[in-house]
């Protein structure tokens, strides 16, 4: 702890009650961050070794059925021309075969035949452990060890203990991944005095040592215990990360029979709805503010403070005071997207009014508009592309806001979905929850692109 | 009292250091009805606020504006404007645009189709009416600002350089229509422009404005725009009085620039 050293900073310190960090905190900060550095930069290098891999595989074999076309292909100058880069559609499709060949190898999927990551140990094996006695005297101890799935519940066969000495032998089922103690006490400590464990299959072995007896490690504790662990293998437990032919099977299921008696479809129709209904109520009173703030000096006077402050809070921190003062109902997710879109409404009505070339509003009222016409027929739809543009980032961000308040609290929804599976340990649901929300805002992203480029041509060509 | 009178008209605007710029001083002018008259000068001599006054956007700090024995107060359609650019509304096509100043008057649809027939024969649009504006060359689009500003029959139409953005050939041509539809309809036009070539060929009058104060410097009468309608206006630019107009008016602008230049300098 630094303390205040100065009288400056102990009347600061004395003000605002912030504790210096401490010198371990920020040691485990920096190498948190540095450690983590290193896993981006390992998982980028290995991507962008596929990515490697997969332009020679074009180059070579591809190429020349993808080159580009018409205007484009005569231009000499492409590397800095912004305009002559375009996707690579092989690439993007690659990507994505990537992503999930590293998944199913992770997850060691069966759909990759062959290609398999090493496996955790399964079945049974066993080791033999030999120990000492206060007098000196050894004696050999066998264990046999079961190791099972998650899902399984094998019987397990006492160990015959018939013709051992002091040192028993004993038999122990573990989960794959997992490790199982098995205590001196059960294998003889009890009965023996100066019972002490000195080799594993004829290794000498002392506390606290690593000892791999082939399909595991064994781990004597400082007590003197065995903590036995079996090989793990190299991928993931479903309980992390679920195969992707598991998670297209609990779709599948998921898609027939729901979770929680909620359909999946009904969940998302759910978030849509309220996405919908939120935006929509946004635009109804974000569109006229914004228009009155771009017309008129006194609402621009007005409603300045409350939407300059508002705009930076973002709407997630305005979930547990909507929870407060509207509860868990659909009053309170809507009044939550309401607000999230309509700053963004505002700001971009605002904005559309403010853009209107001054000439066009000269023009009109030379023409004899009035300020009503001039209103309808000008300033409204010369707005209309900056209105668009913040209804797209307005959906987006209500889309966003919508998952997140679910997860705090709903009865329906696809964050509820997705929080409530978590909280059983159901990654399948999890991720198809996940892949399901991204499609959807890339969905909506889509709908308004094409919405805008139909409603309204002229944008970008005034 | 008939015409467009500017009496005694003052611009000064207030700058936010606490100085001040006279835009224009004690401009005192005339204008006849079906008068052509081009306004000439370097930049900074005031005369698109003098325009701006004309059309009603600004207040002058002093004088008065009477058009037609009225005191001009506020914008209407009785003094029409073609801007240099993107004054059109490029949500609507060619028709609706020039259309929509008898439409915000309420004049009724088969008289407004009946109008924009009529113009877009004039300024040689027959073929565009559905085309949206932004699909339109330049050119084309001053053809429909134009035609937009004639629609709502105006005592007066101000340019403010609408031939500016165009290339040479073009201009040309748009010249050449300006000329046309003054003769045509015979409306008062006062036209301001940086091209002294153009101020030559498209007035009867041409002003010379000089900068701080904003002034009239001098007044030409010329017979090139008569002279124009109708004709290659490049046969016009070999008339022998042409040339040496074109050459004065050149250098008393370029004097103008040198001092202004020098009096920064200083």
């Amino acid at each position: 702890m630094i303390n205040s050293i100065t009288p400056i900073t102990a009347s600061i310190s004395n003000f605002f009650w912030f504790n210096m960090p401490e010198g371990s905190e920020v040691a485990g900060l920096l190498s948190t961050t540095i450690w983590m550095v290193f896993g981006i930069a390992i998982i980028f290098i290995i991507y962008m070794i596929f990515s490697a891999a997969s332009w020679v595989i074009h180059k070579f074999f591809i190429d020349s059925r993808n080159k580009a076309k018409g205007y484009t292909s005569l231009k000499t100058v492409t590397f800095g021309d912004e305009s002559a880069v375009v996707a690579n559609r092989f690439a993007s499709v690659a990507s994505v075969v990537a992503i999930f060949f590293f998944w199913g190898l992770a997850t060691g999927s069966s759909l990759l035949g062959p290609i398999q990551l090493p496996a955790p140990f399964l079945g049974k094996t066993s080791f033999e452990y030999t120990a000492e006695d206060s007098y000196g005297k050894r004696d050999k101890g066998t264990v046999n060890l079961l190791v099972h799935t998650f899902n399984d519940k094998p019987k397990l066969e006492k160990a015959d203990n018939s013709m051992s000495g002091f040192a028993k032998n004993s038999a122990i089922k573990v989960r794959e991944r997992r490790t199982a103690l098995l205590s001196a006490k059960k294998i003889g400590a009890k009965e023996t005095e100066g019972f002490n464990i000195i080799e594993i299959n004829g290794q000498p072995i002392s506390r606290n040592e690593k000892i791999n007896f082939g399909n595991g490690e064994v781990l004597l504790t400082s007590k003197g215990s065995m903590q036995i662990r079996p090989y793990a293998g190299m991928t993931m437990e479903a309980l992390y990360l679920p195969a992707p032919e598991d998670v297209w099977k609990s779709f599948l299921k998921l898609n027939k029979e729901g979770y929680t008696n909620v359909g999946l479809w009904e969940n998302v129709f759910w978030s849509l709805i309220r996405v919908i209904l939120g935006f929509s109520l946004g635009c109804l009173f974000g569109i006229p503010l914004g228009f009155a703030m771009g017309l008129s000096n006194w609402f621009r006077g007005w409603f300045d403070p409350i939407v300059e402050f508002m705009r930076p809070v973002p709407p997630l921190a305005l979930i547990p005071l909507i929870i407060i003062w509207f509860g868990i109902g659909e009053q309170g997710k809507i009044s939550l997207l309401f607000l999230a879109a309509l700053w963004i409404m505002t700001i971009a009505a605002r904005a559309g009014v403010s853009g209107v070339n001054i000439s066009k509003v000269h023009a009109a009222y030379s023409l004899g508009a009035t300020k009503k016409q001039l209103l309808l027929k000008v300033i409204l739809p010369n707005s209309l592309p900056e209105i668009f543009t913040g209804a797209r980032v307005a959906m987006g961000v209500c889309w966003g806001t919508v998952v997140a308040a679910e997860l705090v609290a709903a009865e329906k929804g696809a964050g509820k979905m997705i929080i409530a599976a978590s909280k059983f340990q159901l990654t399948d649901i999890v991720i198809i929850g996940i892949i399901i929300i991204g499609i959807i805002g890339f969905a909506i992203e889509v709908l308004m692109r094409k919405a805008e480029s139909r409603l309204i041509p002229w944008k970008g060509r005034g | 009292m008939s015409g467009l009178n500017i009496n005694d008209v003052s611009m000064t605007f207030e700058l936010p250091n606490g100085g001040s710029v006279e835009a224009l001083k004690n401009i005192n002018l005339n204008i006849q009805k079906g008068e052509l008259v081009s306004v000439l000068g370097p930049s900074g001599c005031g005369k698109t606020t003098l325009l701006n006054i004309l059309a009603g956007f600004l207040a002058p700090t002093d004088g008065i504006i009477n058009l037609n024995g009225e005191v001009v107060k506020k914008p209407s359609s009785e003094r029409g404007m073609v801007f240099q650019q993107g004054a059109l509304f490029e949500w609507m096509n060619v028709s609706k645009n020039i259309g929509f100043g008898p439409k915000m008057k309420g004049t009724p649809q088969s008289e407004i189709d009946e109008k924009v027939t009529e113009l877009l024969d004039i300024v040689g649009l027959q073929d565009f009416a559905d085309k949206m504006i932004y699909e339109m060359s330049g050119g084309m689009q001053q053809r429909v600002a134009l035609a937009r500003c004639l629609a709502n029959d105006p005592d007066v139409i101000l340019m403010d350089e609408p031939l500016g953005a165009l290339d040479a050939l073009t201009r040309e041509k748009m010249q050449s229509l300006v000329l046309d539809i003054w003769k045509k309809t015979g409306k008062t036009i006062i036209l301001i422009t940086h091209s002294v070539e153009e101020a030559l060929l498209l007035g009867e009058r041409l002003i010379v404005m000089a900068p701080r104060p904003g002034r009239i410097h001098k007044e030409y009468n010329l017979p090139f725009a008569e002279l124009g309608v109708g004709a290659d206006l490049r046969e016009i630019k070999r008339h022998k009085k042409f040339g040496p107009t074109r050459d004065e008016i050149l250098n008393m602008i370029w004097n103008m620039e040198e001092e202004i230049m020098g009096r920064a300098e200083s």
